[in-house]
């Protein structure tokens, strides 16, 4: 194995670390430097900024998010199994049927305690 | 006995088979006494004295079957007792004229002891108690005559040594008697510890402690050896027989309750040493200086406890020393071996009779007086108490050696002995027992005039001093008779013969030619002690006590400063000894150990602080520790 | 079509009865899912105990059938080489199981604490409205259960694991449960959650740490079978630094499992956070599991390395040994003075291992089983000693406890007994074999740095003892709740092992040595 195909997207990493360097610290220093008022608003429309977060996200927010990483991640496995499903034959259908099962023994379990009540 | 000859013992058969039962009866009469408790209380004295008569009975027929015997000495292997490679000890019982004439002692005087302790303990709330340990003590010291080994022996040995420990401090609540038997106890660790070391000795020369392989097997030993097991031995027998430079507990043991004095600490108990060195006649025997030793331990103890006795004005303590003494004679006689280790175990016998008489006496006077044991409280008694009178008086001829009492029969030939051995020792020891003959007629005298004759001296509170019941007076009779009749019938009847089989002669060493002539000087010295006596103390004595005048009495009045000697030969460099240990081991070894607990407390507390409960800081360790693992594998391949 | 997807795909063969046990346990573990979904309240604890006991006996059962009929003699792989069903795997299951059944006794306990450790939603404030709500309605926690089936079907996966993936996904698998686990405890909430929040975040630290050796080995030798790493060992060209440093962070994931030093930070809080149970399952079982995968990856992947790497784990070794005796004298909560001596515990094993031969191995397999039992029995009397705050684990509330409660501290002794190596007890014969097989191994030092440390830990042992026995107890003393059926049972279990390893260990050494060979 060889390193040599690497070398350009080290490269490239490199290069693009370096630009964002660069940007970030030359724009201060060589940018004019004039505040006032209206420059520290919010300009003319928009969110007034505050030091606090306005409120707390419902943990619901979370819980769904989780359901969703799972079953995202059960289509992630359908797909190649779907596209050689030819090759795997009974054998792939049933371990497969298998996976689905014990992902919806995970849902009913969410469905059952009210993991999917809004309220 | 010569010393090709084998030492070798049947086994027994027929009756003696059950000779063990002589050990075991008392034994189990003890048990039960101590463990059933209170609920023995009413039972437990008859008990107690059944149990020690029932084992008098069977020793008669031990004895008079063993009589019947040719080969007159059996073993009996009753068990393996402990097996460590190639270390092995049975239990085992020799039975042989020696044991069988100590188990009639034993049996025979306990037994009467016991019948008069009966009475004399009546009054105490812990008399089942009592027989008990008297029980017990009785089982020990029948283990110790019977064992066929050094080492039960041994155990015997340590068994009476607790009944004596337990006996002696039995009135618990009063500080002298705790103090006396824990000054018991320790003086016999010094010589148990000797007798240990001289079993390690047989042990690590010949690979066993049984009496016939170590006889057999000594004649092969360098004399250095011999010697050495000797003098150990020697050294366990003073510690028992309370002999000089042991003998400072023995007077002390008078704290215990008078049967106790009888039984245990003059008739029986402390003839063990004497018991001990007949037993190992072979290795004395082969060491001639180990023997002279023995006569010289013997002459000096004998005057020692003569002098110290005449400075006394406790009836039990003179008595006390008087053993003592006695026991010197016995040691002396042993010493000199050949025909007169008998005369020692003849003098042992008669010895055992006449001081368990005394003894008994002097507890029926103080039961009489009220518990009073000062020489100078008592006076005219011979009219209150006649039969006291009589049974002590008898005792105090049998022991000054009036013919024909048994003291005249066991300690003038000692004395004729001492004298044959010849050169400047048989000088020097002979008249060392002549003068202590003297001395024990001049003590005795004094002690005897002083209790029953002269004025009354008694303290106020008494008013009529009264004879004792007849359970003590009974025993007092019968140890009279022996004291009377012992000496004669057991030289008459062949007892020297008897006991040929254990110690192979029965020559005595002797001027035959001057026989007569020794007779008339030791009657003489005695009937000088009698008079100077009688003269000083016919008319009584002063109530307090008087100014010593001379070094000599003050000496005497100081135990011949026994206690100061161990004080200052054992009990100063023992403490010293003691503190500097502690110190060593308080600022060496605990400074050791507690500097490295502090060291690791230390530590650990240090490192505490790394455990902050912070996540960050964790998953810093972690990291810290995984680099320095990653470099070090790194290292390890690189370097 | 793409050329990729036209590779031919060999289909592994899968031998089911080899992995029943745990194919036993992660259905039973769902199936417990499905009845938290489906039954009432009131039927899900008494199903839970019984799917839990029923999945472990049987797959114990099964195990002892594997390892009877010759799969411990004659060792397979299967499932495409993923798993190796070999003697050693079949008694780190069977280890893993036993210990197990005795930690679910301990878990299902109700008697003591009104509704069990375990609260039903540990995120109400304890003493509120909602949580007094919560008691009447929901008295306790059931997922517990299925949660402990699949951490033990987990354990048991590893233990067997073939390949580092599927070893890895095993880890996650044992990891997750046990997070969720610590976070349960209905007393001491908070405390509770910051150990579980810990134990989340350094265990997934430290799956960093496997991940990125697994990526290593895989471009050392271009696989993650352990056979493929042992040949590529031998015979790559490939500069071997990469294995090394595989292999390093390897082995800080799993010693961090194992509570090795300097990866054992997380292990007093999290011990003293979780529920005692909860502890004591993962004082025994996760420790079992955690040195199967040890013992696994040491001999099959890197036998032949091992003069190279040897010192390094051995130096690990000697500081847990050291670290945590040391740190364990000045402890002042009995949970964590118990979390400190499975440290240097660990340290104990860590040296059995290191004899890198035949009797290594055995002599791990037999202590690991003697620690898990005496360690169960031990936090099992921990959840005894109690006050109105819950448990009472300040040591100085121990004090005169011998007088208070006679027969819990009579056991307790023992246990520390037995913790300190005193004969007579399992604790000293399994500490003989360890140190006896080290030796055998040539690692005197190790040994010697092991037996000082014993000395060591000794101390906080009896001080316990002392504390116990000599001191007057406090007025307000804690009392010992009598212990409901299931923890007497879990108690006389492991105190019961803890002497009959003691005089009688070959009935279980013998065992240990004919399953001490791996399949490779």
């Amino acid at each position: 194995m060889s390193i040599a195909p690497y070398v350009p997207i080290a490269g490239l990493l490199v290069l693009g670390a370096l630009f964002a360097l660069f940007s970030c610290t030359i724009a201060p220093l060589v940018g004019p430097k004039r505040f006032n008022k209206a420059k520290l608003e919010a300009y003319e429309c928009g969110i007034e900024p505050a030091p606090v977060p306005a409120g707390r996200f419902p943990i619901r927010f979370y819980l769904t998010a989780m359901l969703f990483i799972v079953f995202d991640i059960e289509i992630i496995f359908l797909y190649p199994w779907a596209v050689s499903f030819d090759m795997l034959g009974t054998f792939g259908f049933v371990e497969m049927l298998l996976f689905i099962v014990t992902v919806f023994i995970a849902y009913a379990y969410v469905w059952r305690r009210g993991g999917l009540d809004w309220d | 006995m010569t010393l090709a000859e084998q030492v070798q013992y049947q086994s027994a058969t027929g009756a003696l088979s059950s000779v063990w039962l002589l050990i075991a009866i008392p034994l189990a009469s003890a048990a039960v006494l101590l463990l059933l408790g209170r609920k023995a209380d009413r039972w437990g004295h008859i008990l107690g004295c059944a149990s020690i008569g029932a084992s008098f009975v069977l020793g008669l027929w031990y004895f008079f079957t063993l009589r019947g015997l040719g080969h007159k000495a059996v073993s009996l292997d009753l068990f393996n007792f402990i097996q460590v490679g190639r270390f092995k000890v049975d239990w085992g019982i020799l039975y042989d004229p020696l044991s069988a004439t100590f188990v009639l002692l034993i049996t025979g005087v306990g037994f009467l002891i016991h019948v008069y302790a009966v009475g004399y303990m009546k009054e105490d709330p812990g008399r089942r108690r009592f027989f008990g340990y008297f029980n017990l003590f009785a089982s020990a010291m029948l283990l110790l005559v019977l064992g066929n080994s050094f080492l039960m022996t041994f155990i015997g040995w340590e068994g009476v040594g607790l009944a004596s420990y337990l006996l002696i401090s039995w009135y618990q609540d009063r500080p002298a008697a705790a103090t006396a038997g824990k000054k018991a106890f320790l003086m016999n660790r010094v010589g148990d510890a000797a007798f240990l070391v001289a079993m390690f000795l047989m042990f690590a020369n010949l690979g066993s402690t049984d009496f016939a392989t170590v006889f057999n097997g000594v004649g092969a030993l360098p004399h250095g050896v011999t010697l050495a097991m000797a003098l150990l031995l020697l050294a366990g027998a003073c510690g028992k027989s309370g002999q000089f430079p042991l003998q400072a507990w023995l007077p002390d043991a008078m704290e215990g309750p008078t049967p106790v004095s009888a039984l245990i600490h003059a008739a029986t108990m402390v003839t063990a040493g004497v018991y001990l060195i007949a037993r190992s006649n072979p290795i004395f025997d082969a060491t001639s200086l180990g023997q002279t030793i023995v006569v010289a331990v013997g002459a000096f103890t004998l005057l020692l406890g003569c002098v110290i006795g005449c400075a006394k004005d406790d009836i039990k303590r003179v008595l006390a020393y008087s053993t003592v003494s006695q026991i010197g004679y016995m040691f002396l006689a042993v010493g000199l071996g050949g025909g007169a280790y008998a005369l020692g175990i003849l003098h042992l016998l008669a010895h055992g009779f006449f001081k368990a008489g005394l003894f008994l006496g002097a507890g029926s006077v103080m039961h009489g007086m009220k518990d009073q044991t000062d020489l100078r409280r008592f006076g005219g008694l011979w009219r209150y108490m006649p039969v006291t009178w009589a049974t002590v008086g008898l005792g105090y001829l049998a022991i000054i050696g009036i013919p024909p009492l048994s003291g005249f029969f066991s300690k003038d030939p000692i004395i004729d002995a001492a004298f044959a051995r010849g050169g400047w020792q048989g000088w020097v020891f002979g008249l060392a027992a002549l003068l202590g003959a003297g001395l024990t007629a001049f003590y005795m005298t004094r002690l005897f005039v002083l209790t029953f004759h002269g004025k009354k001296r008694w303290t106020d509170d008494i008013e009529h001093p009264h004879e004792s019941p007849g359970v003590m007076k009974l025993p007092m009779i019968l140890l009279a008779v022996g004291s009377v009749a012992a000496g004669g019938l057991l030289v008459y009847g062949g007892f020297t013969t008897w006991l040929e089989p254990v110690f192979g002669t029965t020559e005595v060493p002797g001027h035959e030619p001057n026989r007569a002539m020794m007779i008339g000087i030791s009657l003489a010295v005695v009937l000088v002690g009698v008079a100077i006596a009688w003269l000083l103390f016919r008319r009584g004595t002063a109530l307090v006590e008087q100014p010593a005048r001379s070094p000599i009495v003050r000496a005497a009045r100081e135990n011949l400063y026994g206690d100061v000697f161990n004080e200052t030969v054992f009990e100063l460099p023992g403490k010293l000894l003691t503190r500097a240990a502690v110190f060593f081991d308080g600022k060496g070894i605990d400074g050791i150990v507690t500097g490295l607990a502090a060291i690791v407390g230390g530590s650990s507390s240090r490192l505490r602080r790394l455990q902050t409960g912070f996540v960050r800081s964790y998953a810093l360790t972690i990291l810290g520790g995984a680099l320095v693992v990653v470099a070090a594998l790194m290292a390890v391949k690189l370097g | 079509m793409n050329p990729v997807l036209a590779a031919d795909i060999t289909l592994p063969h899968i031998n089911y009865g080899a992995i029943a046990p745990i194919l036993i346990l992660l259905g039973m573990a769902c199936v417990g899912v499905l009845a938290e979904a489906f039954l009432p309240r009131t039927l899900r604890y008494p199903v839970q105990v019984l799917v839990s006991l029923v999945a472990q006996v049987a797959g114990l059962a099964t195990i002892i059938g594997l390892a009877l009929s010759n799969y411990a003699k004659k060792p397979t792989l299967t499932a495409g080489d993923a798993l190796a069903v070999d003697g050693p795997g079949l008694f780190l299951q069977g280890a893993v199981l036993v210990l197990g059944i005795v930690a679910t006794l301990l878990i299902a306990e109700r008697s003591v604490e009104r509704g069990g450790a375990f609260v039903a939603q540990a995120a109400v404030t304890a003493g509120s409205e909602a949580d007094a709500e919560q008691a009447r309605r929901q008295p306790s926690q059931t997922e517990i259960f299925p949660l402990s089936l699949f951490a033990l079907g987990g354990m048991m996966l590893f233990v067997s694991a073939n390949d580092l993936l599927t070893m890895f996904v095993a880890l996650e698998v044992f990891s997750l449960p046990l997070y969720l686990m610590c976070a349960l405890a209905r007393r001491r909430r908070l405390l509770s959650q910051e150990a579980a929040v810990k134990y989340f975040l350094l265990g997934a630290f430290s799956s960093a740490f496997f991940v990125y050796g697994i990526a290593m080995l895989y471009g050392f030798a271009g696989s993650v079978k352990f056979h493929d790493i042992a040949v590529a060992a031998i015979s790559s060209g490939k500069s071997d630094l990469l294995m090394f440093i595989g292999l390093a962070m390897l082995a800080i994931g799993l010693l961090f499992k194992a509570a090795a030093v300097p990866f054992h930070v997380w292990t007093p809080d999290v011990y003293q956070g979780a529920p005692t149970p909860v502890t004591a399952l993962m004082a025994s079982c996760t420790k079992v599991a955690a040195f199967g995968g040890i013992l696994r990856i040491f001999y099959v992947a890197f036998l032949d390395s091992r003069w190279d790497w040897r010192p390094v784990i051995g130096v690990i070794a000697v500081l847990t040994m050291v670290i945590g005796a040391i740190l364990a004298v000045t402890q002042t909560d009995i949970k964590r003075l118990l979390a400190y001596s499975s440290i240097a515990n660990a340290g104990y094993v860590l040296t059995g291992v290191l004899a890198m031969q035949k009797d290594g191995i055995s002599s791990s397999l037999f202590y690991l089983v003697t620690y898990g039992f005496t360690v169960l029995a031990a936090f099992g009397l921990v959840t005894l000693v109690r006050d109105q705050d819950g448990e009472a684990t300040h040591l100085s509330r121990w004090a005169g406890l011998g007088r208070k409660a006679p027969v819990l501290a009579g056991v307790f002794t023992f246990l520390m007994l037995s913790f300190a190596g005193i004969p007579l007890t399992s604790g000293f014969t399994g500490k003989f074999a360890v140190f006896s097989a080290a030796l055998g191994g040539g690692q005197t030092t190790l040994v010697i740095f092991g037996v000082l440390s014993s000395v060591l830990l000794a101390f906080p042992y009896l001080r316990v003892v002392v504390l116990m026995y000599l001191q007057e107890p406090a007025a307000d003393a804690p009392t010992v709740a009598v212990p409901g059926a299931l923890t007497s049972a879990a108690l006389a279990i492991g105190a019961i092992v803890t002497l009959l390893l003691g005089v009688w260990p070959s009935v279980l050494l013998d065992v240990a040595n004919s399953a001490a060979q791996f399949v490779g």
